[in-house]
């Protein structure tokens, strides 16, 4: 004879009894864990946690303001935070990308930054109306594999990769907020019959589409790809981790102001309707310290934007990129980015 | 020939009744309903925000039927691959003598604990060159057939075994009785379990964006991060519910009316298994090991080759066994709200087939093959405008888990409550039970392994589930998997690793809890006495 109800209700206990013992532990002993702390700044960060926390460790430890941080994915948070209007829970956002920035700015989620705030850091690196500040750089480069290329025979222009020669040898990610910045830039340079051009040469001369900049280095590396264009920080942080012999790809920096070589920022807003605007402010201004773009500089090997600080070993500095010559505030139209991405086909 | 037909001419006269379910049932059915369509509430009231001339320009695109078409292929391919993979599977560890069967039932079920992103990866790491549309078939295959094999596995324990000895008596062989008895038994079981893979890989956007292969997911992730509004991905997520609805409609039809129960009086015999020769054996065994490594192996693997080679791991303990607890706590939670919704509607489905239990049904499906960002958005939309004191604390993260995965319980309930037969729900009525007497002294204790699998199945699809435990977990509380996905998005994989084991280590229990022990010993002593 079979009892039946004796594994199912045991096992439904089982799933009861964990759960009572769990979220009693978690809702009693740790109430911080349960919920957004109100007495606490709550920064809403897209940049992961590995990096910021130690940062706000420090800037609590500075300050005395407590700080409770909700990491996430930088796009997903900002339509999170567009979603929550004025009843978000955000007093900061910590975005990857100034794009996401941008359009909370658009959503006037944003409220203007104090003048010495913004002063630290020069004007091509932040909001026109300053409602966000760059808090560090990022250069695009171009990866290339050694065994297929000498750094001379890397076009020194972007717009060399229509040609024949590198048919279905180049590598991008179209899906990448940066990569689609560098297209926003080379429509707002060249205008947009000459992106327009490009993308459908890309197209044409059979381009390799990845997720992600990871993927691009890691097919550049395995000799899949001859060359892709990804931001600099990967490369080095692989070399950091890994060691240089053990990283079969090299960079190159594109000279003379080629679109390829735009420089980007992460950077940080405050939300206009969080009632902590002075703590909020602070904490901006402590991640434009000595202090934390030092850390930024050397942690995650990319560019800090305030004076002196110095870059980590073997990147070039920043004044030394021949960058376009470009205001970030004039990126702020992704969608007709990806629009033309989408009409060429690269997606 | 004659058996089944005769089998089933005569159950449908008990199973085809029509009287109008007690209110004990509806209105929490009607509960259960009202919460799975919040997705779709919001969907509609966002995909018209800038007026109906946009919501028809996003869905007259080119692209948005192209990628329509390969979404759906997709859905297709994978779903046939896991039936064949699963009811096999399913078979292998239930009905044979395979050495270590109850081993290999554990083992086969675990790779539901491994995201499928994480399984994308580990391929693309190891072979650049694997084809897109390929590699998304076998990656999403490899990660999704346990939806198959475990309904499947709880029928075949189940079920009476007299039908196929009958087919067997009357001179059919082994393989004939199970393609005409046995397949039809684990029919509607697997079509449920099919239909879910099918609702999973539709809603997949991770793993299929790793591998390169562009589906419809993509248009919608890609639209939130345009406009960071949601009204293009909102009216691009009605089309996703209406190929849901679609999918559902079309696995109710084949779901049919023959009644699973059965009939006649006392117990069903012990069942004997089929015997498996050398050759059997040694197949049968290469057979789940190939699975397993494949499925569970290779990816483990790969993530213990990057522990041990990136020299980014500093693994903090306190982290993993915080993030570990949390994630037990909120998936038991989740595991526990969505079965109590599931089982009034699994009930009602199993017992009452009227065209607006139909429809109630299918409604709890609308939202499962929504991509977990639409969902997250969606109760975030609600919980800031209607329950802002639970917004982004534990019982709303619970809530849109069971939004999430109610169809998976609900299949698992209606299942299990289908195969006991209601005669013997009317003959405790017709002794002077009350209905709720009857539910609680009947028809849950029948179906009880049934719903408890169906729990565990809710339990591990929670323990994975990201992008909406991102949006809406209390600030600070970290589960097992956005640990993983904070580690793997700026791709730390050796730091992820410890996260990835415990997760599969965690899902091991359910699993194991669920595993066909009790059974086994029936068996053992019938395969002693013949």
């Amino acid at each position: 004879m079979r009892s039946p109800r004796l594994p199912g209700a045991m096992t439904m206990a089982v799933f009861v009894l964990a759960a009572a013992a769990c979220s009693g532990n978690a809702a009693g002993d740790e109430p911080e864990e349960d919920a957004v702390d109100e007495s606490k700044l709550v920064v809403y960060s897209g940049r992961q946690e590995s990096l910021v926390q130690p940062v706000v460790d420090d800037f609590a430890a500075e300050t005395g303001i407590e700080v409770s941080v909700r990491y996430g994915n930088t796009a997903q948070l900002a339509a999170q935070i567009i979603e929550e209007g004025d009843r978000t829970k955000a007093d900061v956002y910590f975005s990857q990308d100034g794009g996401a920035l941008g359009a909370l700015t658009k959503e006037g989620m944003l409220a203007a930054l104090p003048a010495d705030v913004l002063d630290l850091v020069d004007p091509r690196y932040r909001a026109d109306d300053g409602t966000w500040i760059g808090t560090s750089a990022r250069a695009r480069v171009i990866v290339y594999d050694p065994d297929q290329l000498t750094e001379a025979e890397v076009p020194d222009s972007v717009f060399e990769l229509t040609e024949p020669q590198w048919k279905g040898k180049v590598g991008i990610s179209p899906s990448n907020a940066s990569f689609e910045a560098f297209v926003t830039a080379m429509r707002v340079l060249y205008g947009e019959d000459k992106a327009r051009e490009w993308l459908e040469g890309m197209a044409a001369n059979d381009v390799q589409l990845f997720d992600n900049n990871v993927l691009i280095l890691n097919a550049a590396e395995d000799g899949v790809i001859a060359l892709g264009l990804i931001n600099h920080y990967y490369w080095y942080e692989q070399v950091a981790e890994e060691g240089l012999e053990a990283v079969p790809a090299r960079l190159k920096f594109l000279p003379g102001g080629d679109p390829g070589s735009l420089v980007n920022v992460a950077g940080v807003g405050v939300l206009a309707a969080s009632d902590r605007q002075d703590e909020a402010a602070s904490f901006v201004e402590y991640l434009l310290s000595e202090d934390a773009q030092t850390y930024f500089a050397q942690d995650t090997k990319e560019y800090p934007l305030i004076e002196g600080i110095p870059t980590a070993e073997g990147l070039p500095p920043l004044a030394s990129l021949q960058t376009p010559e470009i205001d970030l505030s004039d990126l702020d139209t992704l969608e007709a980015t990806l629009e033309m991405i989408e009409e060429a086909g690269l997606t | 020939m004659a058996a089944p037909a005769e089998w089933r001419t005569e159950v449908t006269t008990t199973g085809g009744r029509s009287s109008r379910p007690p209110a004990l049932l509806a209105v929490p059915a009607l509960i259960a309903a009202a919460v799975a369509v919040l997705p779709l509430v919001y969907l509609v009231v966002r995909s018209f925000d800038s007026g109906v001339g946009e919501f028809v320009a996003v869905l007259w695109r080119e692209r948005t039927l192209r990628l329509t078409v390969r979404s759906v292929g997709l859905a297709a391919v994978v779903t046939f691959a896991c039936l064949v993979l699963g009811v096999f599977l399913a078979w292998l560890t239930t009905r044979t003598t395979l050495p270590g069967r109850r081993a290999w039932a554990v083992v086969a079920a675990l790779p539901l604990a491994i995201p499928s992103y994480v399984a994308a990866y580990a391929w693309v790491a190891a072979f650049p060159r694997i084809p897109p549309f390929w590699g998304s078939v076998l990656v999403l295959t490899l990660c999704c057939y346990p939806y198959v094999m475990l309904p499947v596995a709880g029928t075949l324990h189940r079920t009476d075994p007299a039908l196929e000895e009958v087919a067997r008596s009357l001179g059919r062989n082994q393989l004939a009785t199970f393609l005409t008895v046995t397949l039809r038994q684990v029919r509607p079981a697997a079509a449920v379990g099919g239909l879910l893979v099918a609702l999973y890989v539709l809603s997949d956007f991770g793993a299929v964006a790793i591998l390169r292969f562009d589906v419809f997911t993509r248009v919608i992730y890609t639209s939130y991060r345009s406009s960071f509004d949601g009204t293009a991905a909102a009216a691009l997520g009605l089309v996703l519910v209406v190929i849901t609805m679609t999918v559902v409609w079309a696995e109710s039809r084949s779901r049919g009316r023959a009644a699973q129960s059965r009939i006649g009086s006392g117990a069903p015999r012990a069942r004997r298994p089929v015997v498996l020769g050398p050759g059997g054996v040694a197949l049968g065994l290469l057979g789940a090991a190939i699975v397993a490594a494949l499925a569970l192996g290779f990816p483990l693997g790969s993530l213990g080759y990057w522990l041990a080679q990136g020299r980014s791991a500093d693994l903090d303990p306190g982290a993993l066994a915080g993030a570990a607890v949390s994630t037990i706590s909120v998936s038991a939670l989740g595991a526990v709200l969505t079965t109590a919704l599931a089982i009034p509607v699994g009930i009602m489905a199993a017992r009452y087939r009227s065209r607006r239990v139909r429809a109630l049904e299918q409604a709890s499906y609308a939202g499962h093959a929504l991509p977990g960002i639409v969902v997250g958005l969606s109760l975030v939309f609600f919980g800031v405008r209607f329950a802002y004191p639970i917004y982004q604390r534990t019982p709303l993260l619970v809530l849109a888990y069971a939004v999430l995965f109610l169809p998976a319980a609900i299949g698992a309930v209606r299942a299990s409550v289908a195969q006991s037969p209601p005669v013997l729900e009317e003959v405790a009525r017709s002794l002077g039970r009350s209905p709720a007497r009857v539910l609680r002294d009947v028809t849950l204790p029948l179906a009880g392994p049934g719903v408890a699998a169906g729990a565990a199945l809710v339990f591990l699809t929670c323990m994975k589930e990201l992008p909406a435990t991102l949006m809406l977990r209390p600030t600070g509380l970290e589960t097992l998997a956005t640990e993983l996905w904070a580690e793997t998005e700026v791709g730390a994989y050796a730091a992820a690793a410890p996260y990835a084991s415990l997760l599969v280590l965690l899902a091991a229990v359910p699993t194991f809890l669920l595993g066909p022990r009790r059974r086994s010993g029936t068996l053992d002593s019938s395969e002693g006495g013949s």
